[in-house]
This record gives structure tokens, sequence and C-alpha cells, in this order.
């Protein structure tokens, strides 16, 4: 029995009065690659942004472990997301900051290295990501599948035990995206980090994706949990099928 | 772009058959040809109560293009609305097959939005709510920012001293042009009104008391608040909206900084800094105007200029016109952050973010002023 390390409990999401999502109940496991997956519009990056305690969920509650991201300690929430890494879809950079900078920003706030080490260490994240040596660039300088590295080696920054994917391969080629499924492959077996990533990518979801969560964007809540490999054998949702097999016939 | 052909006629037909309407279609229907056929022919659909089916002959139809689809969409939603079920399959391979793709996801329910009118008591009770929510926020945004001062001033808050550094050079060396220009003009024009009232009675000398009481009091802060309300309060609001649009606030969420701190901050502290320094230069280039005026016009010699300023305008006045400058500062600054921080996720909200920081700054500061324009009067300062 693996051990859970996000525990969502009958969680509802609004917008005001406007229900997104409602009776949300799953687990992440730790080591999990887990995928939030749906069609468009359904509410995956809303899911993520209350994991990541960006967003108070109006209803239910979210655990890390045992504890409660919402409690009533506030500065135990902080603790709690600082084992969290996250990488936005447009990868994020601060724009006024080069790449060394924006890496260097987290480290020098969570830890009492000085500025040499933490210019190793954010040497040692950009090689990691394939950018050697673009320390000085500017966001601006470099191409987006670049800059979705560069915020991936930003989210690794503290080598947070649980980091958060927001479509990864969205607007990357084939090759590049495939070379982030290996990235996000082997960041899960060598640093034993469990992943949770908002894809629709149905070849990174077969690939590499060990658990998941589907969300029905019309039903307004999740109609399958599971590993996606075995959901398209055993799911009996016409829903589920359609979308895990580009709506091929079983 | 196809050629739209104006002269091409075309013709819509009814038939009726035992049990069924049949509508034919002539000639083209393209873009640019008239459809007042298919409003008739709706109209005429009443007189036949009882036929419930509908087919379609295209056997004449020579040329269409999506002018056509629109047409024939709409008679059929009219078919269906009255119940009459609709046949196409005598209708070309190719239209069939666009028909499918526009029925094969149906209109969601609530999904076109209703045009409703308002009356004008409901929109002033919605403005009225607006209203309060935007209070609501003003309020919220003030607590936050008094907090991180807290956090500032016992060395718990973050932020990166070189953008306070960055933000001083903007705000402060970078906007000396344009406060030079307008507050030399502005002493100008004060000087210039001031003493065609003055000769009237023979009182020019007093020219340099006016254009100095003016500047230091009130026109220096107020030019310099406005210049920067337009200049750095709009590019507050557009910078930090666009680090909204992209993520970027909630990235730095997600590493533990407080975006007050990390963001608002070192901007509000540059401006409070920089505001009085610039005002006092303000100060100075409005009396040179003045000067200009009354050396080149009524032969006030600069000696005498001088020595009725220096008589005129004593220390507290100039500190009074720094302090002004001070508050404008924190106004600018927190008009254009917490616009920059509401700011929607879309370039056209960063647009209305920096128009709405412009016009709120103003506002503040020209309500500010008033306030303490009055305040000073009744304390005799």
């Amino acid at each position: 029995m693996t051990e859970a390390c996000i525990t969502i409990k009958k969680m509802t999401m609004a917008y005001g009065d406007f229900i997104i999502q409602r009776d949300l109940d799953f687990k992440i496991n730790q080591g999990d690659i887990f995928v939030i997956m749906g069609g468009s519009g359904c509410g995956k990056s809303t899911l993520m942004m209350h994991l990541i305690g960006m967003i108070f969920p109006s209803k239910g509650n979210i655990y890390y472990g045992n504890e409660n991201l919402w409690g009533p300690n506030a500065s135990n929430q902080k603790l709690l997301l600082n084992k969290t890494g996250v990488l936005f879809q447009s990868g994020a950079l601060l724009s006024s900051m080069t790449l060394g900078e924006n890496i260097a920003l987290p480290i020098s706030e969570h830890t009492e290295l000085n500025k040499k080490n933490i210019q190793e260490i954010v040497d040692y994240k950009l090689s990691l990501v394939g950018l050697a040596g673009f320390s000085d660039f500017y966001p601006s300088e470099i191409s987006g599948g670049m800059q979705k590295r560069a915020g991936l080696a930003r989210a690794m920054a503290l080598d947070p035990e649980i980091l958060f994917f927001d479509e990864p391969s969205a607007g990357l080629d084939p090759i590049s995206s495939k070379l982030l499924d290996d990235l996000i492959l082997s960041l899960r077996d060598n640093l034993n980090a469990t992943i949770v990533m908002v894809t629709h990518e149905l070849a990174s979801i077969f690939a590499i994706g060990t658990n998941s969560v589907f969300l029905d964007p019309e039903s307004k809540t999740m109609i399958a949990e599971g590993d996606p490999k075995k959901l398209l054998k055993t799911s009996k949702d016409e829903r589920v099928i359609k979308f895990l097999s580009r709506s091929k016939k079983k | 772009m196809p050629k739209i052909n104006n002269t091409a006629k075309n013709e819509i037909k009814l038939i009726i058959k035992k049990e069924f309407f049949e509508i034919n279609f002539f000639g083209n229907w393209t873009v640019g040809s008239s459809a007042k056929g298919v409003e008739e022919l709706l109209l005429s659909l009443a007189d036949y109560p009882k036929i419930r089916k509908m087919t379609f002959s295209t056997k004449k139809l020579d040329d269409w293009d999506s002018f056509f689809m629109a047409q024939l969409m709409v008679i059929i939603n009219f078919a269906k609305n009255k119940k009459i079920t609709v046949d196409i399959k005598s209708l070309p391979k190719g239209i069939q097959g666009l028909l499918d793709l526009a029925y094969s996801v149906p209109e969601r329910d609530g999904a076109r939005k209703q045009k409703k009118k308002t009356s004008l008591i409901e929109s002033i009770g919605r403005s009225l709510l607006k209203a309060k929510v935007e209070l609501k926020n003003l309020v919220t945004f003030l607590g936050d920012l008094i907090q991180s001062s807290f956090s500032l001033i016992k060395g718990t808050g973050r932020f990166r001293f070189v953008d306070l550094m960055t933000y001083i050079q903007d705000c402060g060396p970078a906007s000396l042009p344009i406060v030079s220009l307008i507050s030399f003009l502005v002493g100008l024009i004060l000087a210039f009104v001031g003493a065609l009232q003055l000769s009237l009675f023979g009182a020019q000398m007093y020219l340099a008391d006016l254009v100095g009481l003016g500047m230091t009091r009130e026109m220096g802060a107020l030019m310099v608040g406005i210049i920067m309300a337009g200049r750095t309060g709009a590019s507050y609001a557009a910078q930090i909206g666009t680090m909204n649009v992209n993520s970027e606030i909630d990235a730095l969420k997600t590493m533990g900084f407080n975006p007050m701190e990390f963001l608002v901050m070192p901007r509000m502290l540059a401006l409070i800094l920089v505001m009085p320094l610039l005002c006092l230069y303000a100060d100075f280039m409005g009396m040179l105007g003045g000067a200009a005026v009354a050396i080149g016009l009524f032969d006030i010699s600069s000696t005498e200029y001088w020595t009725r300023t220096e008589l005129a305008v004593q220390f507290k006045d100039v500190l009074v016109g720094l302090f002004k400058a001070s508050i404008f500062g924190i106004l600018i600054a927190y008009s254009g952050c917490i616009r920059g921080m509401q700011c929607g996720r879309s370039a056209s909200a960063v647009g209305d973010a920096a128009t709405s920081a412009v016009v709120t700054g103003i506002i503040f500061i020209v309500i500010s002023d008033s306030l303490i324009t009055i305040l000073f009067n009744q304390l005799g300062i």
C-alpha cells in the first residue's frame, strides 16, 4: 500500500455561484505520475490551482499527508506548499529577470546559501533541463519550449516532493514533448518525487501516467479514476472511452 | 475572395404536395444575392397547419455558398420550432455533410447571451452594488498594504534591492525632462495670468510672491502628481497586469513570495522617495518660468524678483508642498498597483487597468489635495 500524498475529500470548486466541479474525492499516491484529464473547459487547471493553494475550495478539504491545507494554522499552509514546485502553462518566468535570477529567486528566499553556491545550483538545474549556459538570457530572448524548460528548472529549484505541471506539452513539437515526458519520468525516478500534471495529450497520458482522474464538464464531477491504460480497457463509460481512444469504437 | 455577383438572380418556391412541403431553390444562392423570398416563404408556411413534413429540391440550384447554408439553417430551425419534420436526404451530399456538422453539437442552453433591457433603477442598483464591491477591494488592498509595510519595517518583508533601484531610476531621473517642461510652463502661465491682473493695480512687484507661493504650496506638487499618475501609475498597472496575464504572480505565490511585498512595496517606496525630490525640482523650474515672464515682459530685475521670492516663500511653504508630494506618491503607487493586481487575464484588460490606474490616481490626488489644503488652512499652516 503506497502512502497517500494528497487526499481530496468531497471538494466542490466554484466561482461565486457558478459550480465548476463538485464531489471530487480522490487520492494522489507517493510516486504517482498523476494525470488530471478531461475535455476543454472542465476545470482541470482550476483543480490544479486548488491543489497548490491558490484558490480556496468552496466545499470540502485538501490534505497533504494528514495535514489540512486550509486548516486553521495559516503558517502551516506555507510549510506544506514549500514542498511543491509548479510549472505553469506558459512557464511564467518573471520577464524582468534573467533565467539565472528566476531560478535563484526561490533558492535565496528559502535557504541561507551564499551567492556563489546559489549560482552553482542554478547552473546545475539549468543543465538538468538542457539549458546549460543560458543563465544570463532573459525569457523574451529564448523560444517557448526553452521558456517551459527553464520554468521547470525553477519549479525544481528547491527539490520539491511534489511537482505540478499545467499542460507541459502544450505548444511543443512531438520531439520536445517526448523529451519533456522522459525528463518527467527520470525526475520521478531519481528524485523520488510525485508528479501531478494537467494534460489532454493522449501520447503523454499513456506513456507516463500511472494514475488519473477524469473530469466531465457536463455532469460537473469526476467520472473515472485510476491508471489511464487500465481505464481504456476496463472503463464502461462511453465519455471516458471516447476521450482516451479519440472516439474510436472499443 | 470569391467574386461577389450582385446581379445573380435567385428564387425560392414553395410547392405544396399532399402531405409535405417541397422547397425549391432556383439560381445562384451566393453572398450578395437576396434573401427576401425566404421570409415570405416562412410566413406562408403558417397557412397550412396540417402539413408536418418538409423536403427540399435543389435541382435548379446553380451556385451556392455560406449564404445558402445560412438561409437553409434559418428554414430548418424555423421548421423545428414549429414541430415540422425536416427531411434533408434530397439535398446534395456536400450540403448534407455541412448540415450534419453544424447540428452535431446542439446549442448549449443559456450559451447565447441574452440581450436584456435594464431599467434605469436596475442599472443604478447594479452600479451601486458594483461600487460596494469596488470599495471593499480598495479597503482590502489597503489592509494588505499596511500589513506588508509592517513586515517591511520589521525587516521580514522581501523584495530585491535592485528592483527598488530600477524603479527609482525609472520614476526619478527618467521623468525629469517632462517635469521640467511642464513645471516651467506652468510657472510661466501663472506669472502671465497673475501679472495682467496685478498690473491693473500697479502691483507687478508681487508677481514673485504669486508664483513662488503658488508653485511651492500647490502647483509644484499637483503637477508632478498628475504627470507621475499618467507616466508611472499607468506603467505600474500595465507591468503588474501583464505579470498577472502571464501567471507570473501565481508563480511568485507558489514560490512563497507575497506579491504585495515583492511587487508593490518597492514601487511604492520608489515613489515615496522620489516624489518630494521631483516636487522640489518642479518648484524651482516653476519659479524660473515666472522669472522669465517677470524679467522679460514686466521690467522687473532679476535681483528684485529673487529678493521678493525669498521674502514671500517661507521654508514651511516648501515643506507643505513636499508633504503633499509624498502623499500623492503613495496614492499613485496605490492606484497603479491595485489596478494591476485586479487586472483580468487578457490583453484588453491590461489596457483597461492602465487607463483605470490613471483615472483613479488623478481622482485620488485631486481629492486628497483639496482635503489637505482645507486642513492646513484650518490649522493655519
